[in-house]
């Protein structure tokens, strides 16, 4: 594993060439509805029905701590959300800013590690393993583990920030209003640049070595090579995982909630964070699920207009 | 600029920060966890666990529970991982090996749930699984594991499926075999890469889970390892000792798991997204 020229992507390839055969299949009846069957059933009820579900209550008072006043109040949920709740649209802005920071971030230095680890050196392999490893780190552990780190008592950030005399004072990272979006969104960052590595290097492994052959008899420079050959072939890739890490950002709410809470003073509160503290401490439910609609149709909005400005796929056909 | 020179500079230099920025935190944690009081009391920071000790160990695994968050969390995580293995492998296997009517259909429904914000169901479930008796029961969990593990995975299962050559099933058939007999006696064998990368992904998805854990459970006997994680981070007088080797205890699996199927997991999750 550790030295081979492809790892990761040879031992399925070597099972056999990509079959034709394969993925023709052939009809079967109700073979492959039975199946499909459990997935089928699984999805509808666990996942499609309580969507509708989501419906229906964002059209009622539904609250946990003040029963009596459960009824159908028709869209009145949606309205005082949008003309008199001034943390549903600073939590949209800052879901913005929250999205747009880490997919950037994690797109250019996941796209840098990508092109190094593309690179044959020595134990290449181990690398790879260490440095995609805090991708399986779950959000409720990255909070404890950088809570340690920047916890101002105890912590190495601000003894080594002090002692390379570029602050004098203890800083409170994730307390202190002037600091907390960025640390927060540098805790994020560690996670969250393996997964753009992980799916860059699959897409850069994929382009035949040959392809570079000419253009380096050119005498093309690196950087021309990468603007012009290299970033067209990964845009399928780029596009694909920018949207995906876009979602997934979007909805990221494990580490902000046991991190910040949103906190202080509702700066790191992003949509979702709005939405599991309804749900969770005040049980707000018809509230809280008028909320998660307006969310939803934002971000199938969002996707839909970005895979058509981007015209994703149309480089294959 | 000479060829070594460069060589430093554009790959072993950032490598080297970027290595060092993955692992401090695990070294920091680490540190932490051994030594006595988390650092706290001592005068300044410590970079190596002095003085040395192992009673932040002790006191996570026994004191704070965490063999109690750790056994309900691997339950939890084995069973949704077997679940959603078998389901998995099926589905994938008909969308490779059939052409069926509402196949297109069938695809875009699963590809779709990777844009359903788990929040949003997060008050329907909890509903649905209040009528069902389900709340403070682990069972809730695993399905919830499993419906949200099952559509990427079954993506994944198909490009695995798909890779293989069908030759080898239908000669089996010709001879005979079942396409039962077929399916587990010649392609379960070569599909042991994708199994492993599949169950590696569901185990270690459901071993993260964190809201539906936090809204569902409330009894601390029930407590999986990230909710225990939150309860030690809330608690008002926090041992960072205690909470470092809390870490360290729920780091382990994953990593573990993660370094074996690493390579497996790339190829999955290219196999599954790009191409799929």
């Amino acid at each position: 594993m550790a030295q081979s020229g492809a790892p990761g992507l040879e031992p399925i390839r070597s099972i056999g060439p990509i079959g034709r055969i394969g993925q023709m299949g052939r009809r079967g009846g109700l073979a492959p509805y039975i199946f499909l069957a459990p997935t089928l059933v699984l999805m509808l009820v666990f996942i499609f029905y309580p969507m509708l579900r989501v419906f229906y209550y964002s059209l009622r008072t539904d609250d946990l701590t003040q029963p009596y006043l459960n009824g159908f109040i028709g869209l009145k949920n949606f309205v005082t959300i949008l003309t008199k709740d001034p943390l549903f649209w600073s939590s949209l802005s800052i879901t913005g800013r929250w999205v747009v920071s880490e997919v950037v971030l994690q797109l250019c230095l996941g796209l840098g590690l990508a092109l190094i680890l593309n690179r044959a050196f020595k134990f290449r392999g181990l690398y790879r393993a260490v440095v995609f490893a805090p991708w399986a780190v779950s959000g409720v552990l990255i909070t404890a583990i950088w809570s340690l780190l920047l916890n101002p008592f105890s912590g190495p950030v601000d003894d080594l920030l002090k002692k390379l005399g570029l602050i004098h004072a203890s800083i409170g990272f994730t307390s202190d209003p002037k600091t907390v979006f960025w640390s927060v969104v540098v805790a994020e960052l560690w996670r969250g640049i393996p997964f753009f590595t992980i799916m860059l290097l699959a897409a850069l492994q994929s382009i035949p070595g040959e392809f570079y052959e000419s253009a380096r008899v050119d005498g093309a420079g690196r950087w021309r090579m990468f603007v012009s050959m290299t970033l067209p072939q990964l845009k399928d890739a780029i596009v694909l995982s920018t949207l995906l890490r876009a979602v997934w950002e979007f909805n990221n709410v494990d580490m902000i909630y046991t991190m910040t809470d949103g906190g202080p003073a509702n700066l790191t509160t992003t949509l979702p964070v709005y939405i599991m503290n309804e749900a969770v401490n005040a049980q707000n439910f018809g509230y809280g699920s008028a909320l998660t609609i307006i969310g939803f149709f934002i971000l199938m909005l969002f996707a839909l207009i970005y895979l058509k400005l981007s015209r994703f796929g149309e480089g294959e056909l | 600029m000479s060829g070594k020179m460069d060589r430093m500079l554009t790959l072993y230099l950032p490598l080297a920060l970027y290595t060092g920025f993955t692992l401090f935190p695990f070294y920091w944690a680490t540190n932490i966890s051994l030594e006595k009081n988390g650092g706290l009391g001592l005068s300044g920071v410590h970079y190596l666990p002095t003085p040395f000790t192992l009673e932040n160990f002790v006191q996570a695994w026994n004191g704070m529970g965490f063999y109690i968050y750790f056994r309900n969390s691997f339950l939890v995580a084995i069973v949704s991982m077997l679940f959603t293995v078998v389901f998995a492998v099926l589905t994938g296997y008909a969308l490779s090996r059939y052409k069926f009517r509402g196949k297109t259909t069938f695809m875009l429904l699963l590809l779709s749930t990777q844009f359903i914000p788990g929040v949003m169901l997060l008050i329907p479930l909890f509903t649905i699984f209040q009528g069902m008796g389900l709340i403070n029961n682990l069972f809730s969990l695993i399905i919830v594991n499993t419906i949200f593990q099952l559509p990427f995975t079954a993506i994944m299962m198909r490009g695995f499926i798909s890779q293989i050559p069908f030759d080898l099933e239908e000669s089996a058939m010709v001879d005979g075999c079942s396409r039962l007999k077929s399916m587990r006696l010649v392609l379960l064998p070569v599909l042991i890469p994708g199994i492993i990368a599949i169950a590696a992904f569901a185990f270690i998805g459901s071993w993260n889970q964190f809201e539906f854990a936090l809204m569902f459970i409330s009894k601390q006997n029930l407590f999986t390892v990230p909710i225990g994680l939150q309860y030690a981070l809330g608690e008002f007088n926090i041992n960072y000792g205690t909470l470092a080797a809390g870490s360290i205890i729920a780091l382990i699996p994953v990593v573990l798991i993660f370094a074996y199927v690493q390579k497996y997991l790339v190829q999955g999750l290219s196999a599954g997204a790009v191409k799929g």
